[in-house]
């Protein structure tokens, strides 16, 4: 899977990815239904993600907790808003408190996931949004540690190529 | 601007400000440099008020700071708004392409095409 093209929005407060890659739609929709191949790419390799439900249906949750280094638990959750399988997928990630509720004011990232076939694979278009400038800076901050491990981990790959 | 201490509608304030074509030119010629609200208006197919009235929402987002100067009204980008976006958009740009990347790695893994 290869990233295509990203658009950002700085009005909208959105990413969009466009990525390909050489594989059938169920196959990348795999990525996105199997806790377990979530846990594989959810979080960094240094914040890694454990799935513990997974509910894809429209109002169902899909729950993980991410293990930062020291041990803590920061547990998150999808709401699931729109699921046409294998299609399309529409979430809200929020964090949450360690039985799954949400925590007050916290903010929201929204996300929709489009597979569409293309050249014998598929076409993976994945939105990313908030609502607020606020909410964006309070969410990176939560995964702060995620985000500079992510950076290191990003620079090694690339020094290693 | 003390950034840390916004709150949730001046936050808002500030994405309804960049929402206006005129006012994110005004932001992009302020932040050059800054700039008299008379030389603004000469710069714009509109009234003096109009224009005024722009200067006005980007001030009460925290975008520009207006100061009088003699007769003179200057208006100068606060750099760090407009930077404060850009900052966060990058990053989240760069935690889906990790992810991305990871997507690949489980792909790939198959040991067929990623």
């Amino acid at each position: 899977m290869t990233v295509v093209r990203v658009d950002t929005d700085h009005h909208n407060l959105s990413v969009t990815v466009v990525a390909d890659s050489a594989v059938p739609v169920e196959r990348v929709w795999e990525l996105w239904t199997d806790p377990r191949q979530l846990e594989c790419w959810w979080g960094p390799p240094s914040f890694p993600a454990t799935f513990e439900t997974h509910n894809l249906v429209p109002g169902g949750e899909v729950r993980y907790y991410l293990l930062s280094s020291d041990g803590t638990k920061h547990a998150g959750k999808w709401r699931v808003t729109a699921v046409h399988p294998p299609t399309r997928l529409e979430f809200d990630d929020i964090f949450t408190d360690a039985d799954g509720a949400p925590m007050t004011d916290l903010p929201v990232a929204r996300v929709s996931v489009r597979l569409t076939e293309r050249n014998a694979g598929t076409r993976m278009v994945m939105r990313s949004t908030f609502d607020s400038l606020g909410d964006l800076e309070r969410w990176l901050s939560m995964g702060t540690r995620e985000g500079q491990e992510l950076a290191v981990a990003q620079m090694d790959r690339l020094l290693r190529r | 601007m003390v950034t840390d201490q916004l709150t949730e509608e001046q936050l808002n304030e500030l994405f309804r400000a960049l929402a206006d074509p005129t006012r994110r030119d005004i932001v992009r010629r302020c932040a050059l440099a800054d700039s008299s609200v008379t030389l603004l208006a000469s710069a714009y197919p509109m009234s003096f008020a109009a224009v005024q009235k722009h200067v006005t929402v980007l001030e009460r987002a925290g975008l520009v700071t207006k100061e009088r100067r003699g007769r003179e009204q200057r208006v100068r980008t606060d750099a760090d708004a407009v930077g404060r976006v850009q900052h966060a958009i990058a990053e989240l740009e760069a935690i889906w392409r990790g992810r991305i990347d990871r997507m690949a790695d489980v792909l790939s893994r198959e040991g067929g095409a990623g």
